[in-house]
């Protein structure tokens, strides 16, 4: 596991699980099918991204392919990490 | 209510409004004075449809003189909403009051920490702007972002997406119009012995939009069963002025002019009262886009945002838990 899923992870138990440790969440399971996360819930887990990782989330990311699951999230995170690095080379 | 069959159409919500209205008046004659045992019924009036329909179908079945009409303006009301509140009323014949709940609302500081939750966003933001909360439309993601938009005093308007802290601060303040309203509402019922009328339609009532404690609490919700367009079947009925029919529905909650759809809904009342009844009695998506001219993965999405509100709406709805049920206080237990 990478350094980035395990923060995911940590995050999807503490904040939308509430610190429940008897739910799995799997990598591909939809946050939204699954009831993990409300519109509230995707404005904190906004703040979460920028503050964790130091991303900007811009409205267009606001999307289920890019925050729905703990896969698609890792994936979101290293790609705009890597925009952000490619940027100050 | 007879489930009409075939294909669906919006002709699916249409009902016997003498039938209906004979139903409702019955059902508040019973449960006003038989179960609540309460002289008459307090309705808040807004001057929209849904406070007018409940106030009308009141009067049929109490008498005017066992209905009291409710004028709770606040700073950021529009004037539009008293002005055709005393019309239904006047044409109602029914006593009102009218309590200006600003003071109330300044001194819960309600209007100081929405401000101070907008301008953790907007930090510019005073007294002088106007604002109001927005979501993002259900076309561009199925994740539903809240926004501020914000009028400057000259007139320059800004949309910025909130942070989740606040989002919550906006609406926890914005709260206590309908918090302050439902406990005036209960003032006149406790000094008149009336009960509360509550005013939710289908929509708002199996979606969650209203606030819990606030306009979600009441002694009765006589429409809470019908759909939007189907109130409007019984406003027209009962002789609602045409005014009242024709206004845009609004929360006139901020001091913006918001509709429902961009604060809650995200499709016009006739659109969404289709989907929700095909949701509700299973049916597949693509007959709903074709009788409303949407897509099929319009529809699926709204569906989908159904069933995220109703997640929601589980909490507004639920009663304080227990331990164990205490039979003794269920009425005739």
């Amino acid at each position: 596991m990478t350094s980035i899923e395990a923060q995911v992870r940590q995050y999807v138990t503490d904040r939308l699980l509430f610190g429940r440790s008897d739910v799995v969440v799997e990598g591909d399971t939809s946050f939204l099918e699954s009831g993990l996360i409300d519109s509230t819930g995707v404005l904190e887990l906004v703040a979460f991204l920028e503050e964790a990782f130091k991303i900007k989330v811009e409205d267009e990311d606001l999307i289920p392919a890019n925050l729905d699951s703990i896969n698609a999230l890792t994936q979101f995170i290293l790609a705009k990490s890597q925009a952000l690095a490619n940027s100050r080379a | 209510m007879e489930e009409k069959r075939g294909k669906v159409s919006p002709d699916h919500l249409r009902l016997d409004a003498s039938a209906e209205v004979a139903r409702i008046t019955s059902f508040i004659r019973d449960k006003v004075i038989t179960t609540l045992r309460r002289k008459g019924v307090v309705v808040g009036l807004s001057g929209g449809i849904d406070s007018s329909t409940v106030a009308a179908l009141a009067v049929r079945a109490l008498g005017a003189d066992r209905v009291i009409g409710l004028f709770m303006p606040e700073s950021d009301s529009s004037d539009d909403s008293l002005r055709l509140g005393h019309l239904l009323a006047e044409k109602l014949g029914i006593r009102t009051f009218t309590e200006d709940i600003s003071d109330i609302l300044r001194g819960a500081a309600c209007y100081r920490r929405r401000d101070e939750a907008i301008r953790t966003v907007v930090p510019e933001y005073h007294s002088g702007y106007k604002s109001k909360l927005v979501l993002s439309s259900l076309d561009s993601s199925e994740f539903r972002i809240s926004y501020v938009v914000v009028q400057s005093p000259e007139g320059e308007q800004r949309k910025v997406r909130l942070t989740a802290e606040a989002f919550l601060a906006l609406v926890a303040a914005t709260n206590f119009k309908q918090r302050t309203r439902k406990m005036m509402e209960y003032y006149y019922a406790d000094r008149f012995l009336y009960a509360v009328a509550g005013t939710p339609n289908r929509l708002e009532y199996d979606l969650g939009f209203f606030v819990k404690n606030g306009d979600g609490s009441a002694d009765i919700k006589p429409i809470a069963h019908l759909y939007k367009s189907q109130v409007y079947q019984l406003a027209s009925y009962l002789g609602v002025p045409g005014e009242i029919i024709d206004r845009p529905p609004t929360t006139d909650t901020y001091s913006l002019p918001q509709s429902q759809e961009e604060f809650y809904f995200s499709l016009p009342y006739d659109q969404m009262d289709l989907c929700l009844y095909g949701k509700t009695n299973g049916v597949p998506p693509a007959d709903v886009a074709e009788a409303l001219g949407m897509s099929e993965a319009q529809v699926e999405r709204v569906y989908r945002d159904i069933d995220a509100k109703r997640a929601v709406a589980r909490y507004l709805h639920m009663e304080p838990l227990l331990i164990e049920r205490l039979q003794e206080t269920v009425a005739g237990g």
